[in-house]
C-alpha cells in the first residue's frame, strides 16, 4: 500500500498492528454487516496517520474489500492518509491531528454512561501523541467520571517523527502519570496478541476507573532495518526494501 | 436607539434549550465550567444528569461533544464564544465539521459583550474562522425570537452548526409568526437607494439607521443576514441589482467576516460600491460593550454616515 502510494507511515502501521488486530478479531464487539449499530462497540485510532493499519484491519475484518486497499491514497480513493468516517465504514471519528481521539472516546464512553449502555470505548493513541495537552484534559475528565468501560491504549514503540520520545519530550514514568489522573495502568509486550489479549478480557482492570494499557512496541516491527529507526515514521520503502520487508515478515 | 425593553437573548437560548430536553431525552449540553455564563444552570437542574461539565478545557469540549453526538446524542456544546472557537478551533473543524458529527457548537457573549474584560475576551473573528469551515452552519440571531427559532432548528438539523448568541441586550425584532430558516435573509425593510445588511446585535441599529436615512431622504433596504455561511446568495444580488449600494454592519472584524462574506459574492455578480463597518482590524481600547460599539462607529448615526456618505459616492447609483 505504502510503496504503491509513494506515501504513509509504515513505522508506526507496523507498531500497531498486532494491537489493530487483536481488538478487531479478540475483543470488539462490531458487526461489519451493522456499522452504525448503536450497541457496537466503539474504536478510535487517535494516530490517525496509521490509517493503513486500520484499514487493512478493517478490510480482514469484512468492512471494505480486500482488494480496495490497493487504492490507499490515490486519487479520489475512500482510503485517505487519514481516516474518514463519512466514507469508510467502521472509522469512528476523523483523526489525523494528534490529540483528538481520546476527548472524543471520553464523550462517547460518557454518552454510554448517561445511558447505562454496556458497549466499551476503546482510543488507540502513539506515545510521541501524548505531549499534546488535549490527552490530559481528556485524562482528567475520563478519570474524575470514573469511565470504566473506557480503555486506552498506547502504542509506545518510544519514537516520534524526528527522534526518541524521550530525547524530544520525557513521557517517562509514563504509568504513574496515567495512575496519578485517576486510571487503572498495565503494561504489556504489544506485540504478545495472547497477553494482549488475557488483559482486554480483563477489562476493568479496576471497577469505577478507566484503563490505560501501554503496549510496549517496536517501530517498524517484524522488518529488521525498519526497527527502532526514526526515519522510518514516513519513509516509503523501495521495491526491493519491500520484498525484503515481507520476506522477513513473512517469517514472523 | 429604540426605546422598546431589550433583551438578554441567552434566556430566549436557556428557556428554548428546557423545552427541547423535556421533548427528546438525547439533547445534552456540554460546558466548560460555562453553566453560568450560558445560562445553562435550568437545564442542569431539570437534567442534572444530561449536563456535562469538562472543566476548563476546550479542546476536551468540543472533543467530548463529538464523542457525544457518536455515542447518540444531540449535544449543545456551551462556551464563551472566545475560547469555543478561538481555543478549540482544530476540535471544531476535524472532530465537528469534517467529521460530520451532530455537534451543535453555542458561542455566548460573541462579539465584544465582555467589554472592559478586553480582548482576549472578545470574540471579532468567529465569523472568519468558523465560515471558513466547510460543513458548519454559522448562524448569528438577532433577537429572543429569532433566537429561540435557530436553537429549535439546531436540535432538529442533524450535523454541524455554530451558534453566534450574545449577551448584550436587543429589542425585539420578530413576532411570533416569524419563521427563520437557515440560510436564508429576512427583509426587514424595503427600499430602493442602498442596502444595509447586518445580524445579531447589529439589527436592531440597522433599522434604527434606516429610520435616520428614511428622514434624509434616503431609501434603505435591510436584511437580517443571520445565517454567515450558508450565504443567502439570492437576496444578496437581488439587494445589489435593485439597491445599487451595500453597507454592511457586523460586531466583528471587517476582516473575513459578514461584510467579507457579501463582498465575495457582490464582486463576482453585480459589482456595486460596498462599505463594511465593524472593529477595523485592531484589538479594542479599554470600555463597555456599548462604549466600544459608539467608538467604532456601530451605532445607527454611524451606519447612516457610512450610508450617505456611499450614496453620494461615484458609482453608486443616482
Amino acid at each position: 500500500m505504502v510503496v504503491d502510494a509513494g506515501n504513509g507511515h509504515i513505522g508506526g502501521d507496523l507498531s500497531a498492528t498486532d494491537i489493530l488486530a487483536t481488538l478487531y478479531f479478540g475483543v470488539l464487539r462490531v458487526d461489519p454487516a451493522r456499522p452504525d449499530d448503536p450497541e457496537r462497540d466503539r474504536f478510535i485510532l487517535s494516530k490517525g496517520h496509521c490509517a493503513g493499519a486500520l484499514y487493512t484491519t478493517l478490510a480482514h475484518r469484512g468492512f471494505i474489500p480486500l482488494d480496495e486497499l490497493r487504492t490507499f491514497m490515490a486519487p479520489l480513493s475512500r482510503l485517505n492518509g487519514h481516516p474518514d468516517r463519512n466514507k469508510v465504514p467502521g472509522v469512528e471519528t476523523n483523526t489525523g491531528p494528534l490529540g483528538h481521539g481520546l476527548p472524543v472516546g471520553v464523550g462517547a464512553a460518557i454518552g454510554a454512561q448517561i445511558d447505562g449502555a454496556r458497549w466499551r470505548t476503546f482510543v488507540l493513541t502513539g506515545d510521541g501523541e501524548l505531549q499534546e495537552g488535549s490527552n490530559w484534559e481528556a485524562a482528567m475528565t475520563a478519570g474524575h467520571r470514573g469511565l470504566d468501560r473506557l480503555t486506552v491504549i498506547v502504542d509506545r514503540n518510544r519514537f516520534q517523527q524526528g527522534d526518541a520520545t524521550e530525547s524530544t519530550v520525557r513521557l517517562d514514568p509514563l504509568a504513574d502519570r496515567w495512575r496519578a489522573f485517576g486510571w487503572a495502568v498495565a503494561e504489556v509486550d504489544g506485540h504478545d496478541h495472547a497477553a494482549l489479549l488475557e488483559l482486554f478480557n480483563r477489562l476493568p482492570l479496576e471497577q469505577g476507573r478507566p484503563t490505560c494499557i501501554i503496549a510496549h512496541t517496536t517501530k517498524g516491527k517484524g522488518v529488521s532495518f525498519m526497527e527502532d529507526r526514526a526515519e522510518w515514521h514516513h519513509k516509503v520503502p523501495s521495491r526491493d526494501q519491500l520484498a525484503r520487508a515481507l520476506e522477513e515478515l513473512k517469517d514472523e | 436607539m429604540s426605546e422598546s425593553p431589550l433583551h438578554d437573548c441567552r434566556h430566549a437560548f436557556s428557556d428554548k434549550l428546557l423545552e427541547l430536553g423535556e421533548e427528546d431525552e438525547r439533547i445534552v449540553v456540554v460546558n466548560n465550567d460555562s453553566v453560568g455564563s450560558s445560562n445553562t444552570g435550568p437545564f442542569r437542574k431539570r437534567f442534572p444528569h444530561r449536563l456535562v461539565n469538562v472543566g476548563i478545557a476546550e479542546q476536551n469540549l468540543v472533543g467530548v461533544g463529538a464523542g457525544l453526538a457518536n455515542a447518540g446524542k444531540i449535544p449543545f456544546v456551551c462556551s464563551a464564544s472566545c475560547f469555543l472557537t478561538g481555543r478549540a478551533l482544530e476540535q471544531i473543524k476535524a472532530d465537528v465539521a469534517y467529521s460530520n458529527a451532530n455537534v451543535k457548537l453555542v458561542g455566548i457573549s460573541s462579539g465584544m459583550a465582555y467589554g472592559a474584560l478586553g480582548p482576549t475576551h472578545h470574540s471579532i473573528e468567529d465569523f472568519a474562522w468558523t465560515r471558513a469551515i466547510a460543513n458548519l452552519t454559522v448562524v448569528a440571531p438577532a433577537d429572543p425570537e429569532e433566537t429561540r427559532q435557530a436553537v429549535h432548528l439546531a436540535a432538529h438539523t442533524h450535523g454541524p452548526i455554530f451558534l453566534r448568541l450574545s449577551r448584550m441586550g436587543v429589542p425585539e425584532i420578530y413576532a411570533r409568526d416569524y419563521r427563520f430558516e437557515i440560510g436564508k435573509a429576512s427583509v426587514l425593510r424595503d427600499g430602493s437607494d442602498l442596502t444595509i445588511i447586518a445580524n445579531g446585535v447589529m439589527v436592531a441599529r440597522a433599522l434604527a439607521a434606516a429610520d435616520l436615512l428614511a428622514a434624509a431622504g434616503v431609501s434603505a433596504r435591510v436584511l437580517n443576514m443571520a445565517t454567515v455561511r450558508p450565504l443567502d446568495r439570492d437576496a444578496i444580488v437581488a439587494a445589489a441589482r435593485e439597491t445599487g449600494a451595500i453597507v454592511t454592519v457586523e460586531e466583528h472584524t471587517v476582516f473575513g467576516g459578514l461584510g467579507g462574506a457579501v463582498a465575495e459574492v457582490v464582486v463576482q455578480t453585480v459589482p456595486v460600491p460596498m462599505r463594511i463597518l465593524g472593529v477595523p482590524g485592531v484589538f479594542a481600547p479599554t470600555g463597555g460593550a456599548e462604549w466600544l460599539l459608539e467608538h467604532f462607529g456601530l451605532t445607527a448615526d454611524g451606519i447612516r454616515e457610512a450610508a450617505l456618505e456611499l450614496t453620494r459616492s461615484p458609482g453608486a447609483a443616482a
